[in-house]
């Protein structure tokens, strides 16, 4: 005989407990559709490649990455070279610093037009303005970088330039949300008293807003020095044209250099600025 | 009209000294960035600039150069996808062995020597993955596996490896460990920590940071194409080594609809996943 079920320890349920689902294929789910998706794009991608990996992890060619990194393993470390590498580093820098310095400058002039400075401003040129900033965004530095090679010629100057082009576009485009989103406080207070747009946006907005888009900047300027190291390869000078050339050349010694000051380079950004953000943020 | 006190500005030495120290620290800039913006005014260099920019339109609509473009295209977001993929495969066990989280001994105060010295090497790893910048990576696997897809696949693959590693461990640091350690503590095993109770509680973010990633992937595609990994950079190099105007236009074009379209994509995505 079996005993009936014990009644009294009914146990209080605090939370409902979510019912478990019955199938795993949910067609009501878009959950499921974007697995189902992702599956079906990544199953494509590896079928249209023609990756050849029974080519690429074959011995032959691993032999020829051991052989590879060994070379890397002996850096010529002359003091010469070194001095050259010195000063390329420094090119680097200096082209992600000017780069950057430029983008805030056009990012600011393209940012006022782009925003809605208060409610029922027309900002005409608004939808225009962002279309040119998107275009200079979506189109990445090393393709700018190509592209004004053409008529700047080979060097930093046509990188500093692709750097700046680049980040006009990004600067401008969160230059322009900061501005639309600042505290209207300030700027109300001016503009009850009749004193002009430009001289609000001078007085009031932009010293409420300055020191997030000095924060931006700053972030960008981090992010364009690793962009600067790679620029040179398609010929934008600094490290990048270095290591394009010794690498060219099979001039592994050289190369393996640049790598290490290239790496070097950018470990000393992160941990710079990584300190620098626990400093502002406490 | 100085002394009027309403027109005189309180801070104007300090502007004066500043804007003197931003030239003193600017000249060496700019001298070093050879920066010379008359260049594009000499008449040469004007005479090709002008030619190159006017054929820009038309942008070049034939039939079989647009079909060669859409191959490509293709083969950019397979480069990516794949690229992203498999970087998620590296992550995984990277990540599982890397963080602190799953740590037994540190459940009972410190983490004993040896693993903390293994999780300290994996995240030496990471940063290193990381830090040299995917471009270099395909420099290197174009040397060693030769031109075509392969080499921005793998380039792709370990940058992203070391980025996802390193992100994926934040964001499960960060989660609430408290479900983990309980588990852990009770004797789960550390993968079955990992299936009940770290991933359930992280998954949205994990995925979302994946498609965010996938996202960057496409756009680091076209540009790896430039040093010969195959894809849309690798043509659109091809047409500017031959100034041809028209086909870098169509190019650029179709580069900025697919950023878009997978920039629209992802935000669908994760929107989806909410």
């Amino acid at each position: 005989m079996m005993t009936p079920p014990v009644q009294a320890h009914k146990p209080v349920q605090a939370h409902r407990v979510p019912e478990r689902p019955k199938h795993w294929v949910r067609l009501d789910s878009s959950v499921f559709w974007v697995f189902v998706g992702t599956v079906v794009l990544i199953i494509l991608s590896f079928w249209s490649l023609d990756l050849q990996l029974a080519r690429v992890l074959s011995l032959e060619s691993l032999g020829r990455m051991g052989k590879f990194l060994a070379e890397l393993l002996s850096p010529n470390l002359e003091p010469a070279f070194l001095s050259k590498l010195l000063r390329a580093s420094l090119e680097t820098l200096a082209m992600s610093a000017v780069g950057t310095m430029l983008a805030t400058i056009f990012g600011l002039l393209l940012a006022v037009p782009a925003s809605r400075s208060f409610i029922g401003d027309p900002a005409r040129w608004r939808f225009l303005t962002r279309l040119l900033l998107n275009a200079l965004r979506a189109i990445p530095e090393l393709v700018w970088a190509a592209l004004l090679l053409i008529s700047a010629g080979l060097g930093p100057f046509a990188g500093t330039l692709a750097l700046a082009l680049h980040t006009t576009g990004v600067l401008g485009r969160l230059f322009a949300e900061s501005i639309e989103n600042a505290p209207q406080n300030a700027a109300t207070a001016l503009r009850v008293q009749g004193v002009g747009e430009g001289r609000v946006f001078l007085y009031a907005t932009l010293p409420t807003v300055s020191p997030q888009l000095m924060s931006y900047a700053l972030y960008r300027w981090e992010n364009n020095i690793r962009a600067a190291a790679v620029l040179g390869v398609v010929g934008g000078g600094g490290l990048g044209q270095m290591l394009s050339f010794h690498m060219g050349l099979f001039q592994m010694q050289e190369t393996s250099s640049i790598l290490a000051a290239m790496i070097l380079l950018v470990i000393l950004v992160d941990t710079f600025s990584y300190f620098a953000r626990r400093l502002l943020s406490r | 009209m100085i002394n009027n006190p309403s027109l005189r500005d309180p801070a104007w030495s300090r502007r004066v000294f500043w804007f003197f120290v931003a030239c003193v620290i600017l000249w060496p800039a700019l001298v070093s960035t050879e920066f010379r913006p008359w260049v594009f005014f000499e008449t040469e260099n004007l005479k090709v600039t002008t030619r190159f920019l006017a054929e820009f339109f038309p942008p070049s609509l034939s039939p079989e150069f647009l079909a060669l473009v859409a191959r490509e295209a293709w083969r950019t977001v397979a480069i990516a996808t794949a690229g992203t993929f498999l970087a998620l495969l590296f992550a995984i066990p990277l990540t599982l062995l890397s963080t602190t989280v799953l740590s037994v001994s540190s459940l009972s105060g410190r983490m004993r020597a040896l693993p903390f010295v293994v999780r300290q090497l994996i995240r030496w790893l990471l940063i290193f993955l990381r830090s040299v910048p995917e471009l270099i990576w395909a420099l290197v696997f174009v040397r060693v596996v030769g031109l075509g897809p392969a080499a921005g696949v793998l380039a792709i693959a370990l940058t992203y490896a070391g980025m996802l590693g390193k992100v994926y461990g934040e964001i499960l640091e960060s989660g609430e460990r408290e479900p983990a350690t309980a588990l852990l503590r009770n004797g789960a095993g550390r993968i079955q920590t990992f299936f009940f109770s770290i991933l359930p509680g992280n998954a949205t973010e994990l995925t979302s940071y994946t498609i965010y990633r996938w996202e960057c992937a496409i756009r680091a595609s076209t540009v790896l194409g430039f040093v010969g990994a195959g894809g849309l950079g690798q043509q659109m190099d091809n047409s500017m080594r031959m100034f041809n105007g028209s086909e870098v236009a169509t190019m650029l074009i179709v580069f900025i609809m697919l950023v878009g379209l997978a920039d629209l994509l992802s935000t669908w995505m994760r929107r989806a996943l909410q």
